[in-house]
Order: structure tokens, then C-alpha cells, then sequence
């Protein structure tokens, strides 16, 4: 339990010691993004009656933000501790992979949350928001941070350097956020897109998330979180199978 | 029970045989080394040895821990020096020692972390970035890392290499008074003074497997004698000298410098009546003892 407790507590030091880059910066990146995409589409876009354009981002951008920055936490600090070598630091000692999974995982949803909230705080003020039901908010938001925490430690124990790191987020996690309706409606594509749009995991995630804020959705949350649990379990046994079997990590 | 038990370990990295069928079987208390060129197999044995790489067959236990069926209790027996000089940039030397601590188990460690660090000369140094920090401090803190835990087994891959005669110094005084209070060293190096000066035993790899495994003093006395080199200042060897003679190039016309072997020092003495009989003029000479690179050398070319 010290175990992970350490490397909880290591995992968290590391991106708060940097908190400049690693929390300010992005609340930043969505404040440019609610203000420009705000005055361009506030009068031009309406998604849920009652809701303005502004309001309706909010949630998007604050989730993307969560999802994100999970994934770059565990991510980017377990490729640096490989490229570095630092990571011995950790295989040494006896640490099961329950442990190291845990700690990386947590320290990542931390990282999310910490954004996010720092990223709602701000944009808040520029919309009105709702809360319809909060739980939905806080269930959704910790869910997604989980998946994409558990990515990142997958994609940091397969990639051996940054521009494998970079493709998996530049290929996959990117793609996967901005067309899973942090921007839109997917009730506003046409009905192909909007079939695909379903086979996108993070579109439940958007999707029941906004749900806390306005009561509104495109699926039923219900259904939404039976989707973003399966998809979860599916995800972390599968890490766990990684870090058991030391693959890429222990040759 | 044995500190290290090595049986049949094999492990290949694609077409390279990096170890095959390597057992050794260290013993508690013993300061052992593993010698042997680059590339001879001594690291990824010690990474099996420390979980970090995995053996395709063949199996290692720490003080009768399997390290990877019983790998909890075989890592927290176990401290281990990597031969990279890896850190943490995002920490002090304090920090990472606490944090170290905190992967084996320990909370509240800070006693024997203040006497890790006074005895490897880092106290004033305990407030600083990792990245702040000379090669030789970032040396220091891989071994107080290793040893922050107090494990019964050390093992030391390659500590010294590109280090300065003080830290060395420090460093193998510290590491000789843990072994006397009981710790398990295992220690690879390439200065083999070292080895000698420290190691109650060695083994030598060669091309993954062990050629040599004997205490440091009779794999001396067994495998190379004394050397006896002679300089003439005229004449030629006599010729029953010649079969003494260690390296055949020297038997070429017109040299005059020999180098013979002699197994004992009672054997001198008539090797300079011979000469002193013999029509030729000894310029020069002197006795050379054998020591373990004389041993390593010899077996490293044996069979090339």
C-alpha cells in the first residue's frame, strides 16, 4: 500500500512541479477556444432549445480538457522514465502491477479533473450555465479520466519514442475527441456520420457529461455510462495484462 | 541458504545468445565479482538477476525467492546499482531518496536516509535538483537508492566506471563495511585491481557463459604464474629456457627481451645460474606477480 501510495504521490509531485505547463496551459488553450469559437458561432449554431452556443461548449471544452490531460499525464511521464531510463526506479522495487497501474491511473484522472475544473472555473464566466444533475457531471468526468488515463499508460508502455507517443495521440486520441461532438451536435450531421459518431467511445463520454449540465443529450446517460463502463473495464484489463506480463517494459 | 541462485539460465535477444546456461550460486556474506569483457553477458544476467529482463529458461532465486513467481519478496531482499547514470530530474536528492524508500515499503526512513548520504559524502548536497548534480553525485545517489531499503543482497553493475579516485575510495570503503556487517555485494567491474583488492570470489563470463569460477587467490595461483622478463645485452636464450618462454614472437632472431614463466619463486634463482652459464650477458631483469588481469587475459584468449 506504501507502494502505491508513493508512487501516487511522485506521480502527482511530478506534474504539479510543472503545474505552469501542465495545468495553466490548457485552461488557457480553452479559454482561446470558447472566445473564438464563441463570437464566431454564437448566433449561428443552435443546438438544445434554451441553450446558447457558448453554454453548450462549455461542458465540450471542459471535457476535452479532463480526457486530454489524463492521457498526457500518465503518458508522457511514463515515456520520459523509459527514454530517460529512470523508470528502473520503479521496476526495481517490489511494486505489483496493481500498484503501478493504480498509482499512474489516479495521478492521470488527478490531473484531468484539476484541468477541468480549472478550465469550467474560467469559462464559466463567459456562459450561462445550468446543473441539472450534478452526479451525471462528476460520474462522467472521472469515468473519462479513468479511459484516458488507462490509454496513456497503454500508449506510453507501447511507444519507445516521442513520435510514436505523438502519432498515438495525433492519430487516435485527437481524431476521437474533436469528432465526438465537443463542438456540435451529432444529431446535426448527417444520419452516416452520425452512425459513426456512435462507434466513437468519447462521444458517450461528451454526451452524458453535457447531459449533468443541461438535461439534454443525444443518448440516454444511462446508456451513455453502461457504454463508457464497458469500455473502461475493457481498457484496464487489458493494461493490467501489459504490466503483468512486463511487456516492452521488462525484455 | 544461498544469497543468489543462478540454475541454467538462458536468454536470447533475437539471433544473439546473450547467456547460455549460465549457474553460479552465491553465498551469504561473500563479496563476489563477475568479470568478463563487454558484451560477455554480465549486465543482462544481472538484470534477470533483478527482474528486469526476463530469462527465456533457466531460473534465479534471492535468498530461496524465485524472482518472478516470488518476485515481492526477492525485490525487497534485493538493491541494485544500474550501470547507466539514470535520475529523476524533477527532484531533489532528498526527495528521491524518501520516494525510493517509499517503493520498498518504508515510510518515516529519514535516519538511515541522513546515514546513507553521510557516508557517501552527499549531506550537503541533500537539498539539491538531481539535474543540479556532477556525474560523480548522481553516482553517489544510484547507490544510496540501492540501499535505502538495507538489503541483505547489493548488487553493484559497474559503480566505478568513469568515477574519481575519491569517490571510489569512498565508495568501496562503504560498500566493504556493509558486506563485513553481512551483506551479500556482487560487484561487475572492468578494473580488475578492484575485483582482486575486494572479491572473496569471481566468476568470468565469456560469450554468455561462465569460463571461470574460483576464489580470487587460487584462480591466481592456478591459471598464471609469475612472470620473469629478462633483457640480454648479448648472446641468445639457451635453449632450455626456450619452453619458457611466453610469447613465441619473442623467439624471433635477434631479440632480446623475454618474457618467461615461472610457476614458484624458488624457480628464479636457477633460471639466472642458466643464463649466468650460458654465454650471454643479462642487461636487465625483474619479477612481475601475476594478478587477476594476468588470469583474465589468459582466459579471455584461451580458445580464440
Amino acid at each position: 500500500m506504501i507502494g502505491f501510495q508513493t508512487l501516487f504521490y511522485k506521480e502527482i509531485l511530478r506534474f504539479w512541479k510543472v503545474a505552469t505547463q501542465t495545468v495553466a496551459a490548457p485552461v488557457l488553450t480553452a479559454i482561446l477556444y470558447l472566445l473564438i469559437f464563441g463570437h464566431v458561432l454564437e448566433d449561428r449554431v443552435h443546438v438544445y432549445p434554451g441553450v446558447k452556443y457558448t453554454s453548450f461548449l462549455v461542458p465540450g471544452l471542459v471535457m476535452m480538457s479532463v480526457l486530454q490531460n489524463a492521457f498526457a499525464n500518465s503518458s508522457s511521464s511514463l515515456i520520459q522514465s523509459k527514454i530517460t531510463g529512470n523508470l528502473v526506479f520503479v521496476l526495481l522495487p517490489p511494486l505489483s502491477h496493481w500498484e503501478i497501474f493504480s498509482a499512474y491511473v489516479l495521478a492521470a484522472m488527478v490531473r484531468g479533473i484539476v484541468v477541468g475544473t480549472g478550465v469550467f472555473m474560467v469559462t464559466a464566466w463567459f456562459a450561462h450555465m445550468s446543473f441539472v444533475a450534478p452526479w451525471w457531471i462528476a460520474i462522467f468526468a472521472l469515468l473519462g479520466a479513468a479511459i484516458l488515463g488507462t490509454m496513456g499508460l497503454i500508449a506510453g508502455i507501447w511507444a519507445e519514442k516521442f513520435d510514436q507517443l505523438a502519432a498515438f495521440q495525433n492519430f487516435l486520441i485527437m481524431p476521437a475527441t474533436f469528432l465526438s461532438g465537443v463542438f456540435y451536435s451529432v444529431h446535426s450531421l448527417p444520419p452516416f456520420w452520425q452512425a459513426v459518431s456512435h462507434g466513437n467511445p468519447f462521444f458517450y463520454m461528451i454526451d452524458g457529461f453535457r447531459y449533468g449540465f443541461f438535461g439534454q443529450s443525444d443518448v440516454n446517460p444511462l446508456i451513455s455510462c453502461g457504454v463508457v463502463i464497458v469500455f473502461l473495464l475493457v481498457l484496464v484489463s487489458f493494461a493490467l495484462r501489459l504490466l503483468k506480463s512486463g511487456y516492452k517494459l521488462r525484455h | 541458504m544461498a544469497a543468489i541462485q543462478i540454475q541454467q539460465v538462458e536468454k536470447s535477444y533475437r539471433s544473439l545468445k546473450a547467456l547460455n546456461g549460465v549457474s553460479l550460486t552465491i553465498e551469504e556474506g561473500e563479496f563476489f565479482g563477475l568479470l568478463g569483457p563487454n558484451g560477455a553477458g554480465k549486465t543482462t544476467l544481472i538484470s534477470i538477476i533483478a527482474g528486469l529482463n526476463r530469462a527465456d529458461a533457466g531460473s534465479v532465486s534471492i535468498h530461496g525467492h524465485d524472482v518472478v513467481a516470488d518476485y515481492r519478496r526477492a525485490r525487497s531482499l534485493l538493491g541494485v546499482v544500474p550501470q547507466e547514470l539514470v535520475f529523476d530530474p524533477f527532484f531533489t536528492v532528498r526527495e528521491t531518496l524518501r520516494i525510493q524508500s517509499g517503493y520498498f515499503g518504508l515510510k518515516n526512513n529519514d535516519a538511515w536516509i541522513d546515514e546513507i548520504m553521510h557516508h557517501l559524502d552527499l549531506t550537503n548536497k541533500a537539498d539539491a535538483n538531481m539535474r543540479a548534480l556532477s556525474g560523480g553525485m548522481k553516482r553517489r545517489v544510484l547507490v544510496a537508492q540501492a540501499l535505502v531499503h538495507k538489503p541483505p543482497v547489493i548488487v553493484l553493475d559497474e559503480p566505478t566506471a568513469g568515477v574519481d579516485v575519491e569517490l571510489r575510495q569512498t565508495l568501496w570503503k562503504f560498500v566493504a563495511r556493509l558486506n563485513r556487517e553481512g551483506h551479500t555485494v556482487v560487484l561487475t567491474t572492468h578494473y580488475l585491481e578492484e575485483a582482486q583488492a575486494l572479491c572473496n570470489r569471481v566468476a568470468m563470463l565469456k560469450a554468455g557463459q561462465v569460463v571461470a569460477l574460483d576464489t580470487t587467490t587460487s584462480l591466481i595461483r592456478r591459471i598464471a604464474g609469475s612472470q620473469l622478463t629478462v633483457r640480454l645485452a648479448s648472446g641468445a636464450l639457451p635453449d632450455e629456457l626456450k619452453p619458457l618462454v611466453q610469447h613465441p614472437h619473442e623467439l624471433a632472431p635477434g631479440n632480446l627481451q623475454y618474457s618467461l614463466r615461472v610457476n614458484h619463486h624458488s624457480e628464479v634463482e636457477p633460471i639466472l645460474t642458466k643464463l649466468r652459464l650460458s654465454a650471454t650477458q643479462v642487461e636487465d631483469w625483474h619479477l612481475q606477480q601475476a594478478d587477476l588481469e594476468d588470469v583474465f587475459i589468459q582466459i579471455m584468449e584461451d580458445g580464440k
